[in-house]
Protein backbone atom coordinates (compact mmCIF):
# COMPACT_ATOMS: atom_id res chain seq x y z
CA UNK A 1 0.00 0.00 0.00
CA UNK A 2 1.45 3.11 -1.08
CA UNK A 3 -1.10 5.65 1.13
CA UNK A 4 -0.48 4.93 4.47
CA UNK A 5 -2.74 6.95 6.92
CA UNK A 6 -1.23 7.66 10.49
CA UNK A 7 -2.99 7.70 13.79
CA UNK A 8 -2.33 11.57 13.42
CA UNK A 9 -3.88 12.12 10.09
CA UNK A 10 -7.06 10.32 10.93
CA UNK A 11 -7.40 11.96 14.29
CA UNK A 12 -7.41 15.25 12.26
CA UNK A 13 -9.74 13.83 9.48
CA UNK A 14 -11.90 13.08 12.56
CA UNK A 15 -12.07 16.78 13.61
CA UNK A 16 -12.60 18.16 10.63
CA UNK A 17 -15.75 15.37 9.99
CA UNK A 18 -17.10 16.11 12.96
CA UNK A 19 -16.54 11.70 14.15
CA UNK A 20 -15.05 10.19 16.88
CA UNK A 21 -14.19 6.43 15.61
CA UNK A 22 -13.29 3.65 18.48
CA UNK A 23 -10.28 2.40 18.42
CA UNK A 24 -10.96 -0.56 16.04
CA UNK A 25 -12.96 1.77 13.56
CA UNK A 26 -10.40 4.17 13.31
CA UNK A 27 -7.63 1.20 12.27
CA UNK A 28 -10.10 -0.31 9.49
CA UNK A 29 -10.67 3.38 8.41
CA UNK A 30 -6.94 4.11 8.36
CA UNK A 31 -6.86 0.78 6.53
CA UNK A 32 -9.92 1.49 3.97
CA UNK A 33 -8.64 5.12 3.18
CA UNK A 34 -5.35 4.11 2.28
CA UNK A 35 -6.39 1.50 -0.32
CA UNK A 36 -9.29 4.30 -1.11
CA UNK A 37 -6.51 6.94 -1.87
CA UNK A 38 -3.98 4.01 -3.87
CA UNK A 39 -7.10 3.60 -6.13
CA UNK A 40 -7.22 7.51 -6.58
CA UNK A 41 -3.92 7.72 -7.42
CA UNK A 42 -5.05 6.35 -10.83
CA UNK A 43 -6.07 9.82 -11.59
CA UNK A 44 -1.93 11.23 -11.79
CA UNK A 45 -1.49 8.95 -14.72
CA UNK A 46 -3.16 11.63 -16.50
CA UNK A 47 -1.73 15.33 -17.40
CA UNK A 48 -4.16 18.22 -16.69
CA UNK A 49 -1.95 20.98 -17.46
CA UNK A 50 -3.51 23.71 -18.63
CA UNK A 51 -6.82 21.81 -17.69
CA UNK A 52 -9.78 23.91 -15.85
CA UNK A 53 -11.24 22.18 -12.77
CA UNK A 54 -14.73 21.58 -13.36
CA UNK A 55 -17.10 21.84 -10.81
CA UNK A 56 -20.56 22.55 -13.21
CA UNK A 57 -21.35 20.42 -16.30
CA UNK A 58 -23.30 24.01 -17.46
CA UNK A 59 -22.10 27.11 -17.06
CA UNK A 60 -24.32 28.23 -14.30
CA UNK A 61 -23.95 31.35 -12.36
CA UNK A 62 -24.67 33.23 -9.18
CA UNK A 63 -28.74 32.31 -9.21
CA UNK A 64 -30.06 35.70 -7.68
CA UNK A 65 -33.69 36.61 -6.56
CA UNK A 66 -35.52 39.69 -4.76
CA UNK A 67 -35.34 39.35 -0.67
CA UNK A 68 -38.72 38.30 -0.72
CA UNK A 69 -40.42 36.23 2.26
CA UNK A 70 -42.01 33.57 0.13
CA UNK A 71 -42.71 30.91 3.06
CA UNK A 72 -45.23 31.04 5.99
CA UNK A 73 -43.64 30.74 9.83
CA UNK A 74 -43.40 26.87 10.44
CA UNK A 75 -41.51 27.31 13.75
CA UNK A 76 -44.15 25.31 15.66
CA UNK A 77 -43.70 21.99 13.42
CA UNK A 78 -40.66 22.65 12.63
CA UNK A 79 -39.34 22.95 16.09
CA UNK A 80 -41.36 19.70 16.74
CA UNK A 81 -38.10 17.57 14.49
CA UNK A 82 -35.74 19.36 17.49
CA UNK A 83 -34.24 16.85 19.87
CA UNK A 84 -33.87 19.73 22.28
CA UNK A 85 -36.28 22.92 22.53
CA UNK A 86 -36.54 25.65 24.92
CA UNK A 87 -38.93 28.97 24.35
CA UNK A 88 -39.20 28.65 20.68
CA UNK A 89 -35.60 28.13 20.15
CA UNK A 90 -33.36 25.03 19.04
CA UNK A 91 -32.04 24.02 22.37
CA UNK A 92 -27.95 22.82 22.43
CA UNK A 93 -25.32 22.38 25.19
CA UNK A 94 -23.40 25.16 26.93
CA UNK A 95 -21.28 27.04 24.38
CA UNK A 96 -19.43 29.59 25.86
CA UNK A 97 -17.88 29.01 29.68
CA UNK B 1 -54.87 -10.20 -14.46
CA UNK B 2 -54.16 -7.93 -11.63
CA UNK B 3 -54.58 -4.53 -11.44
CA UNK B 4 -50.88 -4.17 -10.46
CA UNK B 5 -49.45 -5.94 -13.30
CA UNK B 6 -50.18 -3.10 -15.89
CA UNK B 7 -48.27 -0.40 -16.49
CA UNK B 8 -48.52 3.40 -14.82
CA UNK B 9 -49.75 4.55 -17.88
CA UNK B 10 -52.61 1.75 -18.43
CA UNK B 11 -53.61 1.69 -14.66
CA UNK B 12 -54.37 5.83 -15.45
CA UNK B 13 -56.04 4.63 -18.68
CA UNK B 14 -58.48 2.31 -17.06
CA UNK B 15 -58.96 5.25 -14.19
CA UNK B 16 -59.82 7.86 -17.04
CA UNK B 17 -62.36 5.19 -18.02
CA UNK B 18 -63.96 4.36 -14.70
CA UNK B 19 -63.24 0.87 -15.19
CA UNK B 20 -61.48 0.89 -12.11
CA UNK B 21 -61.48 3.54 -9.02
CA UNK B 22 -58.36 5.05 -7.70
CA UNK B 23 -59.43 3.28 -3.98
CA UNK B 24 -59.14 -0.05 -6.31
CA UNK B 25 -55.78 0.99 -7.18
CA UNK B 26 -54.76 1.51 -4.02
CA UNK B 27 -56.26 -1.17 -2.54
CA UNK B 28 -54.54 -3.48 -5.31
CA UNK B 29 -51.23 -2.12 -4.34
CA UNK B 30 -51.55 -2.10 -0.47
CA UNK B 31 -52.58 -5.78 -1.03
CA UNK B 32 -49.37 -6.63 -3.05
CA UNK B 33 -47.63 -4.85 -0.59
CA UNK B 34 -49.18 -7.14 2.53
CA UNK B 35 -48.97 -10.26 0.67
CA UNK B 36 -44.88 -9.95 -0.40
CA UNK B 37 -43.21 -6.86 2.22
CA UNK B 38 -42.07 -9.53 4.70
CA UNK B 39 -39.81 -11.20 2.63
CA UNK B 40 -38.61 -8.05 0.10
CA UNK B 41 -38.51 -5.20 2.31
CA UNK B 42 -38.60 -2.71 -0.67
CA UNK B 43 -40.54 -0.27 1.81
CA UNK B 44 -39.19 2.13 4.82
CA UNK B 45 -43.02 3.43 5.73
CA UNK B 46 -45.59 2.38 3.88
CA UNK B 47 -48.56 5.40 4.53
CA UNK B 48 -51.82 2.98 4.31
CA UNK B 49 -53.93 5.72 6.08
CA UNK B 50 -53.14 8.25 4.16
CA UNK B 51 -53.16 6.62 0.45
CA UNK B 52 -56.30 5.62 0.99
CA UNK B 53 -57.78 9.08 2.05
CA UNK B 54 -55.79 10.83 -0.94
CA UNK B 55 -57.34 8.25 -3.23
CA UNK B 56 -61.00 9.64 -2.60
CA UNK B 57 -60.13 13.09 -2.84
CA UNK B 58 -58.32 12.27 -5.87
CA UNK B 59 -61.23 10.21 -7.29
CA UNK B 60 -63.31 13.69 -6.80
CA UNK B 61 -60.86 15.62 -9.02
CA UNK B 62 -60.78 12.86 -11.45
CA UNK B 63 -65.01 12.78 -11.25
CA UNK B 64 -65.00 17.00 -11.64
CA UNK B 65 -62.64 17.13 -14.19
CA UNK B 66 -59.80 18.93 -12.48
CA UNK B 67 -57.45 16.20 -12.66
CA UNK B 68 -56.54 15.19 -16.21
CA UNK B 69 -52.78 13.78 -16.42
CA UNK B 70 -52.36 10.12 -17.69
CA UNK B 71 -50.97 9.03 -14.16
CA UNK B 72 -53.50 10.83 -12.22
CA UNK B 73 -54.76 8.27 -9.58
CA UNK B 74 -51.83 5.88 -9.84
CA UNK B 75 -50.44 4.80 -6.76
CA UNK B 76 -46.58 5.33 -6.83
CA UNK B 77 -43.97 5.13 -4.67
CA UNK B 78 -40.75 7.30 -3.13
CA UNK B 79 -37.15 6.86 -2.69
CA UNK B 80 -37.00 7.62 0.99
CA UNK B 81 -34.67 10.32 0.47
CA UNK B 82 -36.93 12.89 -1.08
CA UNK B 83 -38.60 14.90 1.90
CA UNK B 84 -42.50 14.52 2.39
CA UNK B 85 -44.63 16.61 4.12
CA UNK B 86 -46.26 15.01 7.33
CA UNK B 87 -44.57 11.73 6.10
CA UNK B 88 -41.35 10.17 7.72
CA UNK B 89 -38.31 10.42 5.50
CA UNK B 90 -35.36 8.63 6.71
CA UNK B 91 -32.80 8.72 3.77
CA UNK B 92 -32.12 4.85 5.37
CA UNK B 93 -30.31 6.20 8.28
CA UNK B 94 -30.52 6.16 11.90
CA UNK B 95 -29.80 10.16 12.23
CA UNK B 96 -32.87 10.61 10.77
CA UNK B 97 -35.38 8.09 12.08
CA UNK B 98 -37.75 10.49 13.38
CA UNK B 99 -37.56 13.07 10.53
CA UNK B 100 -40.88 13.84 9.82
CA UNK B 101 -40.15 16.95 6.89
CA UNK B 102 -42.07 20.12 7.30
CA UNK B 103 -42.35 20.34 3.42
CA UNK B 104 -42.37 18.32 0.08
CA UNK B 105 -39.88 17.84 -2.36
CA UNK B 106 -40.86 19.57 -5.98
CA UNK B 107 -40.38 16.87 -7.99
CA UNK B 108 -43.03 14.92 -5.37
CA UNK B 109 -45.05 18.29 -5.76
CA UNK B 110 -45.31 18.09 -9.44
CA UNK B 111 -46.25 13.78 -9.21
CA UNK B 112 -48.72 15.18 -6.78
CA UNK B 113 -50.49 18.04 -9.29
CA UNK B 114 -51.02 14.73 -11.81
CA UNK B 115 -52.70 13.04 -9.20
CA UNK B 116 -50.16 10.83 -7.81
CA UNK B 117 -51.39 8.73 -4.70
CA UNK B 118 -48.48 8.20 -2.76
CA UNK B 119 -48.08 4.53 -1.34
CA UNK B 120 -45.03 5.00 1.10
CA UNK B 121 -41.10 6.07 1.14
CA UNK B 122 -39.13 3.04 -0.27
CA UNK B 123 -35.44 1.58 1.04
CA UNK B 124 -32.37 3.16 -0.22
CA UNK B 125 -28.57 2.32 0.90
CA UNK B 126 -27.89 4.76 4.03
CA UNK B 127 -28.01 8.51 2.29
CA UNK B 128 -27.86 6.87 -1.02
CA UNK B 129 -24.36 5.53 -0.51
CA UNK B 130 -24.12 2.52 -1.82
CA UNK B 131 -24.67 -0.21 -4.80
CA UNK B 132 -26.98 -2.91 -3.13
CA UNK B 133 -29.55 -1.53 -0.51
CA UNK B 134 -27.46 -3.25 2.14
CA UNK B 135 -26.45 -0.53 3.94
CA UNK B 136 -29.44 1.12 5.18
CA UNK B 137 -30.36 1.10 9.07
CA UNK B 138 -33.34 -0.13 8.10
CA UNK B 139 -32.44 -4.16 6.69
CA UNK B 140 -31.63 -4.96 3.39
CA UNK B 141 -34.06 -5.06 0.54
CA UNK B 142 -34.24 -8.54 -1.76
CA UNK B 143 -34.13 -9.10 -5.41
CA UNK B 144 -37.89 -9.78 -5.95
CA UNK B 145 -36.12 -12.11 -8.43
CA UNK B 146 -34.31 -14.24 -6.33
CA UNK B 147 -34.17 -13.48 -2.76
CA UNK B 148 -30.70 -14.30 -2.26
CA UNK B 149 -29.60 -11.60 -4.32
CA UNK B 150 -29.67 -7.63 -3.75
CA UNK B 151 -31.74 -5.62 -5.83
CA UNK B 152 -28.85 -3.47 -6.36
CA UNK B 153 -28.91 0.27 -5.33
CA UNK B 154 -29.25 3.00 -3.99
CA UNK B 155 -32.73 2.76 -5.43
CA UNK B 156 -32.84 -0.58 -4.63
CA UNK B 157 -36.12 -0.37 -2.76
CA UNK B 158 -37.74 1.63 -5.61
CA UNK B 159 -36.64 -0.86 -8.13
CA UNK B 160 -37.47 -4.00 -6.36
CA UNK B 161 -40.91 -2.58 -5.44
CA UNK B 162 -42.07 -1.95 -9.14
CA UNK B 163 -40.61 -5.59 -9.89
CA UNK B 164 -42.52 -7.03 -7.23
CA UNK B 165 -45.97 -4.86 -8.21
CA UNK B 166 -45.91 -3.18 -4.83
CA UNK B 167 -46.38 -0.22 -6.46
CA UNK B 168 -47.32 1.03 -10.35
CA UNK B 169 -44.61 2.76 -10.44
CA UNK B 170 -41.02 5.00 -8.50
CA UNK B 171 -39.07 7.62 -7.96
CA UNK B 172 -35.87 7.01 -7.80
CA UNK B 173 -32.57 9.02 -7.34
CA UNK B 174 -28.93 8.64 -9.53
CA UNK B 175 -26.09 9.95 -8.06
CA UNK B 176 -23.56 7.52 -9.82
CA UNK B 177 -25.94 5.24 -11.34
CA UNK B 178 -28.08 4.71 -8.77
CA UNK B 179 -31.11 4.27 -10.82
CA UNK B 180 -29.71 2.47 -13.65
CA UNK B 181 -27.75 -0.35 -12.26
CA UNK B 182 -30.92 -1.78 -9.52
CA UNK B 183 -33.19 -0.96 -12.80
CA UNK B 184 -31.20 -3.63 -14.54
CA UNK B 185 -30.48 -6.16 -11.65
CA UNK B 186 -34.78 -6.09 -11.13
CA UNK B 187 -35.48 -5.86 -14.34
CA UNK B 188 -37.38 -2.79 -14.69
CA UNK B 189 -36.79 0.88 -16.65
CA UNK B 190 -35.61 3.92 -15.07
CA UNK B 191 -33.80 7.04 -16.53
CA UNK B 192 -31.77 9.49 -14.79
CA UNK B 193 -32.56 12.94 -16.25
CA UNK B 194 -29.54 15.13 -17.71
CA UNK B 195 -28.81 17.00 -14.68
CA UNK B 196 -30.81 20.14 -14.04
CA UNK B 197 -34.07 18.66 -15.35
CA UNK B 198 -35.50 17.50 -12.41
CA UNK B 199 -35.82 19.92 -9.18
CA UNK B 200 -33.29 18.54 -6.40
CA UNK B 201 -35.15 21.09 -4.15
CA UNK B 202 -36.69 18.34 -1.13
CA UNK B 203 -33.79 15.77 -2.07
CA UNK B 204 -31.30 15.45 0.72
CA UNK B 205 -28.39 16.15 -1.26
CA UNK B 206 -25.90 13.52 -1.55
CA UNK B 207 -23.28 14.80 -4.10
CA UNK B 208 -25.18 17.79 -5.30
CA UNK B 209 -23.08 18.23 -8.72
CA UNK B 210 -24.53 14.62 -9.51
CA UNK B 211 -27.58 14.16 -8.08
CA UNK B 212 -30.85 13.93 -10.24
CA UNK B 213 -34.24 12.37 -9.68
CA UNK B 214 -35.95 10.19 -12.18
CA UNK B 215 -38.49 7.82 -12.90
CA UNK B 216 -38.48 3.99 -12.72
CA UNK B 217 -41.29 1.78 -13.99
CA UNK B 218 -42.33 -1.02 -16.05
CA UNK B 219 -41.72 0.62 -19.29
CA UNK B 220 -40.74 3.45 -21.36
CA UNK B 221 -43.84 4.91 -21.98
CA UNK B 222 -44.38 4.87 -18.29
CA UNK B 223 -40.72 6.70 -17.78
CA UNK B 224 -41.31 8.98 -20.45
CA UNK B 225 -44.38 10.04 -19.08
CA UNK B 226 -43.47 9.94 -15.78
CA UNK B 227 -40.26 12.51 -16.24
CA UNK B 228 -43.31 15.05 -17.70
CA UNK B 229 -44.74 15.38 -15.08
CA UNK B 230 -41.55 15.99 -12.69
CA UNK B 231 -39.43 18.01 -14.65
CA UNK B 232 -39.76 21.77 -14.91
CA UNK B 233 -37.37 24.80 -13.96
CA UNK B 234 -37.56 25.17 -10.48
CA UNK B 235 -36.43 28.87 -8.74
CA UNK B 236 -36.19 27.39 -5.36
CA UNK B 237 -33.30 24.58 -6.99
CA UNK B 238 -30.17 26.57 -8.26
CA UNK B 239 -28.89 24.43 -10.73
CA UNK B 240 -32.17 23.79 -12.52
CA UNK B 241 -32.12 24.38 -16.13
CA UNK B 242 -34.15 26.19 -18.10
CA UNK B 243 -35.11 24.08 -21.02
CA UNK B 244 -36.51 24.88 -24.04
CA UNK B 245 -38.04 21.33 -23.93
CA UNK B 246 -39.62 19.35 -21.41
CA UNK B 247 -41.57 16.89 -24.05
CA UNK B 248 -40.63 13.43 -23.82
CA UNK B 249 -43.25 11.36 -24.73
CA UNK B 250 -43.55 12.64 -28.39
CA UNK B 251 -40.30 10.41 -28.51
CA UNK B 252 -41.92 7.40 -27.91
CA UNK B 253 -42.04 5.87 -31.40
CA UNK B 254 -41.01 2.82 -33.09
CA UNK B 255 -38.57 4.48 -35.24
CA UNK B 256 -34.48 4.73 -35.46
CA UNK B 257 -33.85 4.36 -38.85
CA UNK B 258 -30.78 6.85 -39.42
CA UNK B 259 -30.23 6.55 -35.24
CA UNK B 260 -26.52 6.90 -35.01
CA UNK B 261 -25.46 4.63 -32.12
CA UNK B 262 -21.90 4.47 -30.64
CA UNK B 263 -20.96 1.27 -29.16
CA UNK B 264 -17.67 2.30 -26.79
CA UNK B 265 -15.28 -0.98 -26.85
CA UNK B 266 -13.77 0.30 -23.32
CA UNK B 267 -17.59 -0.60 -22.04
CA UNK B 268 -16.57 -4.46 -23.12
CA UNK B 269 -13.19 -5.61 -21.63
CA UNK B 270 -12.53 -7.28 -18.99
CA UNK B 271 -14.68 -7.42 -16.07
CA UNK B 272 -17.70 -7.64 -17.80
CA UNK B 273 -19.56 -10.98 -17.78
CA UNK B 274 -19.97 -12.83 -20.60
CA UNK B 275 -23.89 -13.31 -20.87
CA UNK B 276 -24.50 -9.32 -19.87
CA UNK B 277 -22.06 -8.99 -23.07
CA UNK B 278 -23.90 -11.55 -25.16
CA UNK B 279 -26.90 -9.89 -24.37
CA UNK B 280 -26.52 -6.37 -25.03
CA UNK B 281 -24.76 -6.63 -27.94
CA UNK B 282 -27.58 -8.71 -29.17
CA UNK B 283 -29.77 -5.65 -28.29
CA UNK B 284 -27.28 -3.55 -30.21
CA UNK B 285 -28.04 -5.96 -33.17
CA UNK B 286 -31.86 -5.33 -33.18
CA UNK B 287 -31.24 -1.59 -33.12
CA UNK B 288 -29.46 -2.14 -36.03
CA UNK B 289 -31.90 -4.30 -37.92
CA UNK B 290 -34.24 -1.72 -37.47
CA UNK B 291 -32.27 0.72 -39.03
CA UNK B 292 -29.85 2.63 -36.41
CA UNK B 293 -26.18 3.01 -37.73
CA UNK B 294 -24.45 1.01 -34.93
CA UNK B 295 -20.54 1.45 -34.99
CA UNK B 296 -17.85 0.38 -32.49
CA UNK B 297 -15.73 3.65 -30.93
CA UNK B 298 -12.73 4.30 -28.36
CA UNK B 299 -14.26 6.76 -25.73
CA UNK B 300 -11.40 7.48 -23.56
CA UNK B 301 -10.69 7.75 -20.34
CA UNK B 302 -12.99 4.97 -19.02
CA UNK B 303 -11.02 4.20 -16.36
CA UNK B 304 -10.62 7.64 -14.32
CA UNK B 305 -14.40 7.65 -14.01
CA UNK B 306 -14.74 6.12 -10.90
CA UNK B 307 -11.59 7.18 -8.99
CA UNK B 308 -12.84 10.85 -10.00
CA UNK B 309 -16.39 10.27 -9.06
CA UNK B 310 -15.29 9.00 -5.51
CA UNK B 311 -13.36 12.37 -4.29
CA UNK B 312 -16.31 14.19 -5.80
CA UNK B 313 -18.98 12.76 -4.44
CA UNK B 314 -17.58 12.16 -1.10
CA UNK B 315 -16.47 16.07 -0.95
CA UNK B 316 -19.87 17.00 -1.73
CA UNK B 317 -21.03 14.75 0.92
CA UNK B 318 -18.79 15.34 3.84
CA UNK B 319 -19.79 19.36 2.57
CA UNK B 320 -23.72 18.30 2.79
CA UNK B 321 -23.85 15.93 5.64
CA UNK B 322 -22.59 18.56 8.27
CA UNK B 323 -26.15 19.68 8.34
CA UNK B 324 -26.67 16.37 10.48
CA UNK B 325 -25.40 17.73 13.77
CA UNK B 326 -28.06 16.63 16.48
CA UNK B 327 -29.61 19.99 16.70
CA UNK B 328 -32.29 20.74 14.04
CA UNK B 329 -33.36 17.35 13.48
CA UNK B 330 -32.45 13.64 13.83
CA UNK B 331 -31.10 11.88 16.61
CA UNK B 332 -29.25 13.06 19.24
CA UNK B 333 -27.04 11.41 21.67
CA UNK B 334 -27.86 10.53 25.10
CA UNK B 335 -24.88 11.66 26.85
CA UNK B 336 -22.26 14.14 26.16
CA UNK B 337 -19.78 16.83 27.42
CA UNK B 338 -20.20 19.93 25.66
CA UNK B 339 -21.20 20.70 22.29
CA UNK B 340 -18.66 19.37 19.96
CA UNK B 341 -18.72 16.11 21.53
CA UNK B 342 -22.69 16.06 21.42
CA UNK B 343 -22.26 16.89 17.47
CA UNK B 344 -19.59 13.84 17.20
CA UNK B 345 -20.91 11.59 19.49
CA UNK B 346 -24.40 11.77 17.44
CA UNK B 347 -22.83 11.57 13.86
CA UNK B 348 -20.50 8.81 15.03
CA UNK B 349 -24.06 7.13 16.23
CA UNK B 350 -26.29 8.14 13.95
CA UNK B 351 -24.21 7.02 10.79
CA UNK B 352 -23.25 4.28 9.38
CA UNK B 353 -19.87 3.07 8.40
CA UNK B 354 -20.20 3.45 4.48
CA UNK B 355 -21.77 6.93 5.15
CA UNK B 356 -18.57 7.60 7.38
CA UNK B 357 -16.29 6.24 5.24
CA UNK B 358 -17.24 8.90 2.46
CA UNK B 359 -17.21 11.54 4.88
CA UNK B 360 -13.80 11.12 6.02
CA UNK B 361 -12.91 10.33 2.51
CA UNK B 362 -14.45 14.00 1.51
CA UNK B 363 -12.89 15.60 4.41
CA UNK B 364 -9.50 14.21 3.75
CA UNK B 365 -10.15 15.33 0.21
CA UNK B 366 -10.92 18.46 0.82
CA UNK B 367 -8.81 19.34 3.64
CA UNK B 368 -5.76 22.19 3.01
CA UNK B 369 -2.60 19.99 1.33
CA UNK B 370 -4.43 17.69 -0.81
CA UNK B 371 -7.29 19.75 -1.94
CA UNK B 372 -4.99 20.87 -5.18
CA UNK B 373 -3.59 16.82 -5.46
CA UNK B 374 -7.22 15.17 -4.84
CA UNK B 375 -10.25 17.66 -5.31
CA UNK B 376 -8.87 19.79 -8.10
CA UNK B 377 -7.30 16.92 -9.80
CA UNK B 378 -10.82 15.35 -9.67
CA UNK B 379 -12.53 18.42 -11.13
CA UNK B 380 -10.27 18.38 -13.89
CA UNK B 381 -10.47 15.21 -15.13
CA UNK B 382 -14.35 15.50 -15.05
CA UNK B 383 -13.19 17.96 -17.34
CA UNK B 384 -11.91 15.44 -19.72
CA UNK B 385 -14.20 13.22 -19.56
CA UNK B 386 -16.94 16.02 -20.45
CA UNK B 387 -14.49 16.70 -23.17
CA UNK B 388 -14.37 12.66 -24.18
CA UNK B 389 -18.24 12.70 -24.36
CA UNK B 390 -18.51 16.07 -26.04
CA UNK B 391 -16.38 14.37 -29.13
CA UNK B 392 -18.90 11.06 -29.41
CA UNK B 393 -21.76 13.01 -29.63
CA UNK B 394 -20.20 14.44 -32.59
CA UNK B 395 -20.57 11.24 -34.26
CA UNK B 396 -23.39 9.76 -32.61
CA UNK B 397 -26.82 10.20 -30.91
CA UNK B 398 -26.81 7.56 -28.74
CA UNK B 399 -23.98 5.25 -26.80
CA UNK B 400 -25.01 1.94 -26.02
CA UNK B 401 -23.53 -0.28 -23.08
CA UNK B 402 -24.27 -2.22 -20.58
CA UNK B 403 -26.01 -0.82 -17.56
CA UNK B 404 -23.75 -2.74 -14.82
CA UNK B 405 -20.98 -5.56 -15.64
CA UNK B 406 -22.83 -8.42 -13.92
CA UNK B 407 -26.31 -9.42 -12.42
CA UNK B 408 -27.11 -9.35 -9.08
CA UNK B 409 -24.78 -10.09 -6.43
CA UNK B 410 -25.44 -12.70 -3.65
CA UNK B 411 -26.51 -10.46 -0.83
CA UNK B 412 -23.11 -9.71 1.68
CA UNK B 413 -21.16 -10.90 -0.80
CA UNK B 414 -20.26 -6.81 -1.92
CA UNK B 415 -19.48 -5.00 1.40
CA UNK B 416 -16.78 -6.58 2.37
CA UNK B 417 -14.47 -4.98 -0.46
CA UNK B 418 -15.32 -1.38 -1.37
CA UNK B 419 -13.40 -0.76 -4.35
CA UNK B 420 -14.68 -3.69 -5.73
CA UNK B 421 -18.56 -2.59 -5.27
CA UNK B 422 -17.66 0.85 -6.86
CA UNK B 423 -15.79 -0.98 -9.70
CA UNK B 424 -19.26 -1.89 -10.26
CA UNK B 425 -20.25 1.56 -11.15
CA UNK B 426 -17.76 1.90 -13.89
CA UNK B 427 -20.75 1.84 -17.13
CA UNK B 428 -22.73 4.41 -14.89
CA UNK B 429 -20.70 6.44 -13.23
CA UNK B 430 -19.35 8.79 -16.01
CA UNK B 431 -22.70 9.57 -16.94
CA UNK B 432 -23.13 11.59 -13.88
CA UNK B 433 -19.84 13.92 -13.93
CA UNK B 434 -21.02 14.49 -17.58
CA UNK B 435 -24.48 15.07 -16.44
CA UNK B 436 -25.81 13.29 -19.25
CA UNK B 437 -29.03 11.60 -19.08
CA UNK B 438 -29.26 7.65 -19.66
CA UNK B 439 -31.92 4.70 -19.62
CA UNK B 440 -31.50 1.23 -18.71
CA UNK B 441 -34.04 -1.27 -20.12
CA UNK B 442 -34.13 -4.91 -19.86
CA UNK B 443 -32.55 -6.49 -22.44
CA UNK B 444 -32.70 -10.71 -21.27
CA UNK B 445 -32.08 -13.03 -18.35
CA UNK B 446 -28.93 -14.22 -17.59
CA UNK B 447 -28.28 -18.20 -16.91
CA UNK B 448 -29.02 -17.66 -13.03
CA UNK B 449 -32.43 -16.38 -14.07
CA UNK B 450 -31.48 -12.70 -13.02
CA UNK B 451 -32.02 -9.82 -15.77
CA UNK B 452 -29.59 -7.96 -17.56
CA UNK B 453 -29.80 -4.47 -18.43
CA UNK B 454 -28.97 -2.50 -21.46
CA UNK B 455 -28.19 1.16 -20.40
CA UNK B 456 -28.29 3.84 -23.54
CA UNK B 457 -26.95 7.50 -23.16
CA UNK B 458 -27.53 10.57 -24.69
CA UNK B 459 -25.97 14.17 -25.12
CA UNK B 460 -27.10 16.67 -22.86
CA UNK B 461 -31.13 17.76 -22.95
CA UNK B 462 -31.14 14.61 -25.84
CA UNK B 463 -33.49 12.39 -23.56
CA UNK B 464 -35.41 11.99 -26.36
CA UNK B 465 -32.62 10.42 -28.69
CA UNK B 466 -32.51 7.32 -25.85
CA UNK B 467 -35.95 7.13 -24.98
CA UNK B 468 -36.44 6.55 -28.87
CA UNK B 469 -34.34 3.93 -29.03
CA UNK B 470 -35.48 2.47 -25.98
CA UNK B 471 -38.85 2.20 -26.92
CA UNK B 472 -38.09 0.76 -30.21
CA UNK B 473 -35.50 -2.03 -28.86
CA UNK B 474 -38.50 -2.85 -26.08
CA UNK B 475 -41.18 -3.31 -29.15
CA UNK B 476 -39.00 -6.29 -29.74
CA UNK B 477 -39.78 -7.76 -26.15
CA UNK B 478 -42.34 -8.48 -23.79
CA UNK B 479 -42.16 -7.32 -20.17
CA UNK B 480 -40.88 -10.39 -17.60
CA UNK B 481 -41.82 -10.02 -14.59
CA UNK B 482 -39.81 -11.37 -11.69
CA UNK B 483 -43.18 -13.81 -11.62
CA UNK B 484 -42.51 -15.98 -14.24
CA UNK B 485 -38.86 -17.17 -13.07
CA UNK B 486 -40.28 -18.01 -9.23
Amino acid sequence: MANIISDETMEYVGILAKLELSEEEKKQAESDMGRMLDYIDKLNELDTTGVEPMSHVFPVNNVFREDVVVNGDDRENILKNAPGVKEGAFKVPKTVE
Amino acid sequence: MSLMSLTAVELGKKIKAKEVTVKEAVQAAIAQIEASEDELNCYVTVDKEGALKRAEEVQKLIDDGTLTSPLAGVPVAIKDNMCTKDLLTTCSSKILGNFVPTYTAQAVINLEEAGAVILGKTNMDEFAMGSTTETSAYGETKNPWNTNHVPGGSSGGSCAAVAAEECSYALGSDTGGSIRQPSSFCGVTGIKPTYGTVSRYGLIAYGSSLDQIGPVAKDVTDCATILEAIAGYDSKDSTSVKREDYDFTSALVDDVKGLKIGVPKAYFGDGLDKEVKDAVLAAAKVLEEKGAIVEEFDLGLVDYAIPAYYVIAAAEASSNLSRFDGVKYGYRTKDYEGLHNMYKKSRSEGFGPEVKRRIMLGSFVLSSGYYDAYYLKALRTKALIKKEFDKAFEKYDVILGPAAPTTAPKLGDSLSDPIKMYLGDIYTISVNLAGLPGISVPCGVDSKGLPIGLQLIGDCFKEKNIIRAAYAYEQTRTYEGPGKNK
